[in-house]
C-alpha cells in the first residue's frame, strides 16, 4: 500500500525536477541575452575605459602567454611523435612537416589555446567578478555612477576577443618549432627544409580563418565568465561556483563553437 | 544649500523578493542638514531601502524623489547624474580590493571630474586627512582593519562632495571606541556640510547620538517616526521591546 502511494509521488517529484531543470535552462539563456544587451549598450557608448582595457589585455594576454606557449609546444611534440610512428609504418615520412603544420595551425593550436585560456582566464574573471559582487564592490561602483558593464565587463570581453588570436599565433609557433625538433631527433632535418616541405601546401586560407576563429572563442570565454561572475550569489561558496561554472561552461561552448566554426570555414574557404 | 524642499522624499515604497514582501508602503522625508536613523530588526528591509534610494534596485511601486527628481523613471545616464550627488557608505565598506586606499578614494574623482593628477592628489589627501587615514594611503584594503576600511569608504563616499549621504550600518562589527569615532566623524560632517543623511543601524545608542529623528521599521512599514523621546513615550509594545533590548 505504502509502495503504491510512493510511486506516483516519485513520479511527480521527477516531473517537478525536470520542470525546474527546463525552466533554469531557459532562464539562464534569457538572462544571458539581457546581459549581452546591457553589454552591447555599454560597450558602444562613450566614455571608453582605455586604461582598464590595456590592463585587461595584459592580464589576459601577457599572463597567459607562458601557459599557452607551453601547451602549444607539448601539442607539437605529441603530434610529431604520433604521426612519425604512423607515417613511418606507411612509408609517408615525407608528408610529416605538412601534416604537423596543417594540424597545428588549423585545429590543435586554436583549440588548445581556447581551452587553456578558458581555464586560466575564465576562472580568474568568474572568481574576481563573483567576489566583487558578493562583497558589494559592484554595487559600490554603480552607486559611484560608474557603469560596471562598461568598466568591468566590456573591457574583459574585448581583451579576450583581441588576445585569443595573438595567443593562438604563439601556440602555433611553439607547436611547429617543437614538432620540427621532435621530428628532427628521429629523422634529422633542417628547420628550413621542414618549413619548405610543410608550407608547400599551406596557403593563406589555411592559416587565417582558423586563427581568427579564436576571436569567437575569446568572445565566448569573456562573455560566459563575466556573466557567471556578475550573477554570483551566496558568499564564498557562490564565488567558487561562479569560477567553476565559468570554466566548465566556457570550455564546453568553445568546443561546441569549434564544431560549428570548422564547418563554416570549410564552406567559405574550401 | 538648496531650497527648502526635502532632499529625500520616499512615498508608498513597496518591494518584494518573490513571495516575501520586504517593504510595504514606506513613507519618509529627510531635509538638508538633517539626519534620520532607520532602525529595526534584521531582515526588515532597511538596507534594501537604501539601495532603492540610490537606484541599485527597482521598487515594485511608490516614488523616490531625490533633490526634487523622481528617480524611479530615470534612464541609466540620468540616474548616474543623481548618484554623483549621493554618497553611500556600505556595510562592509565595499572598497575595491585591487586598488590601494588612495586609488579607492581617487576612483570617483578620476571618472567624474576634470581634475589634473596634482589636483586629484591634493583632494585625495584632504579627504583621507578628514577621516584620519592619510598615512595609510598606499596600503591595500586587505592590509587595514575593518574600522579603517569604513573610514576609507567614508572618504570615498565624500569624494564628489555629495549633499546626500547614506550610511548602511556604519558601526556594525566595530569595537565601541572605533564605533564612537565613526559616529563623531558623521556628526562633524553633518555640522560642516549640512548634508541630508539616512543612517541604517541597529545601534540605538549611536542612532540617538547622531540623529535628529529616528524611524522604526517593522513588518515592512515605518511603525513610528520621531525623536528618541517620541519613541520613549510610545505605548506600542514592539517599540517598548525594541527600546528595552537596545538600551
Amino acid at each position: 500500500m505504502q509502495e503504491a502511494l510512493s510511486k506516483p509521488n516519485a513520479g511527480m517529484r521527477g516531473l517537478e525536477v525536470t520542470k525546474t531543470l527546463f525552466s533554469s535552462f531557459f532562464e539562464w539563456f534569457g538572462e544571458l541575452g539581457l546581459f549581452c544587451g546591457r553589454l552591447a549598450r555599454a560597450a558602444v557608448s562613450p566614455p571608453f575605459e582605455g586604461r582598464e582595457l590595456v590592463h585587461q589585455l595584459d592580464e589576459v594576454g601577457s599572463k597567459s602567454l607562458p601557459l599557452v606557449a607551453l601547451a602549444g609546444a607539448a601539442t607539437g611534440v605529441v603530434l610529431s611523435l604520433q604521426t612519425y610512428a604512423s607515417f613511418s609504418r606507411f612509408g609517408a615520412k615525407s608528408l610529416l612537416p605538412a601534416v604537423i603544420i596543417h594540424s597545428i595551425v588549423e585545429e590543435s593550436g586554436p583549440i588548445v589555446t581556447g581551452l587553456i585560456v578558458s581555464g586560466r582566464v575564465g576562472a580568474g574573471i568568474g572568481a574576481e567578478l563573483g567576489s566583487m559582487k558578493v562583497t558589494e564592490q559592484i554595487d559600490a561602483m554603480e552607486a559611484s555612477a560608474v557603469n560596471p558593464y562598461k568598466y568591468l565587463v566590456a573591457t574583459r570581453v574585448l581583451a579576450c576577443v583581441l588576445m585569443l588570436p595573438l595567443l593562438t599565433l604563439a601556440a602555433d609557433f611553439c607547436g611547429v618549432i617543437m614538432g620540427w625538433l621532435t621530428t628532427t631527433l628521429e629523422e634529422p632535418m633542417s628547420l628550413g627544409l621542414f618549413f619548405e616541405a610543410g608550407l608547400k601546401t599551406v596557403n593563406f586560407n589555411d592559416f587565417l580563418p582558423p586563427t581568427l576563429k579564436t576571436a569567437v572563442y575569446g568572445l565566448i570565454i569573456g562573455l560566459i565568465a563575466c556573466f557567471q561572475g556578475m550573477r554570483t550569489q551566496g558568499g564564498t561558496e557562490g564565488v567558487g561556483r561562479a569560477a567553476t561554472n565559468s570554466v566548465v561552461l566556457s570550455s564546453l561552448f568553445v568546443v561546441l563553437a569549434d564544431v560549428f566554426l570548422v564547418r563554416l570555414i570549410l564552406v567559405f574557404f574550401p | 544649500m538648496e531650497t527648502q524642499e526635502p532632499a529625500i522624499v520616499v512615498e508608498g515604497l513597496r518591494k518584494s523578493f518573490g513571495p516575501q514582501r520586504v517593504l510595504n508602503g514606506v513613507n519618509l522625508r529627510v531635509a538638508y542638514g538633517e539626519t534620520l536613523s532607520v532602525l529595526g530588526r534584521s531582515g526588515t528591509g532597511k538596507s534594501v531601502l537604501l539601495k532603492l534610494i540610490v537606484g541599485l534596485q527597482k521598487p515594485d511601486s511608490g516614488s523616490i524623489t531625490i533633490r526634487g527628481q523622481d528617480i524611479t523613471g530615470l534612464t541609466a545616464d540620468e540616474l548616474n547624474e543623481v548618484r554623483k550627488k549621493v554618497g553611500f557608505l556600505f556595510q562592509q565598506a565595499a572598497l575595491y580590493d585591487s586598488l590601494s586606499v588612495g586609488e579607492n578614494v581617487a576612483f570617483p574623482l578620476k571618472r567624474h571630474t576634470e581634475m589634473s593628477p596634482a589636483e586629484r592628489n591634493d583632494r585625495v589627501r584632504e579627504l583621507l586627512q578628514q577621516v584620519g587615514m592619510e598615512e595609510h594611503r598606499n596600503k591595500m584594503p586587505a592590509q587595514i582593519s575593518g574600522g579603517m576600511q569604513k573610514r576609507v569608504g567614508l572618504a570615498r563616499a565624500l569624494a564628489l562632495d555629495p549633499d546626500i549621504l547614506l550610511f548602511d550600518e556604519p558601526t556594525t562589527g566595530l569595537d565601541p571606541i572605533t564605533a564612537g569615532e565613526i559616529e563623531e566623524l558623521i556628526l562633524k560632517l553633518e555640522e560642516k556640510r549640512q548634508t541630508a543623511s539616512i543612517v541604517v543601524t541597529h545601534d540605538l545608542h549611536g542612532a540617538r547620538m547622531i540623529s535628529d529623528r529616528l524611524a522604526l521599521v517593522h513588518e515592512g512599514n515605518v511603525l513610528l517616526e520621531g525623536t528618541y523621546e517620541d519613541l520613549e513615550a510610545s505605548k506600542d509594545e514592539f517599540v517598548a521591546r525594541f527600546l528595552k533590548q537596545g538600551s
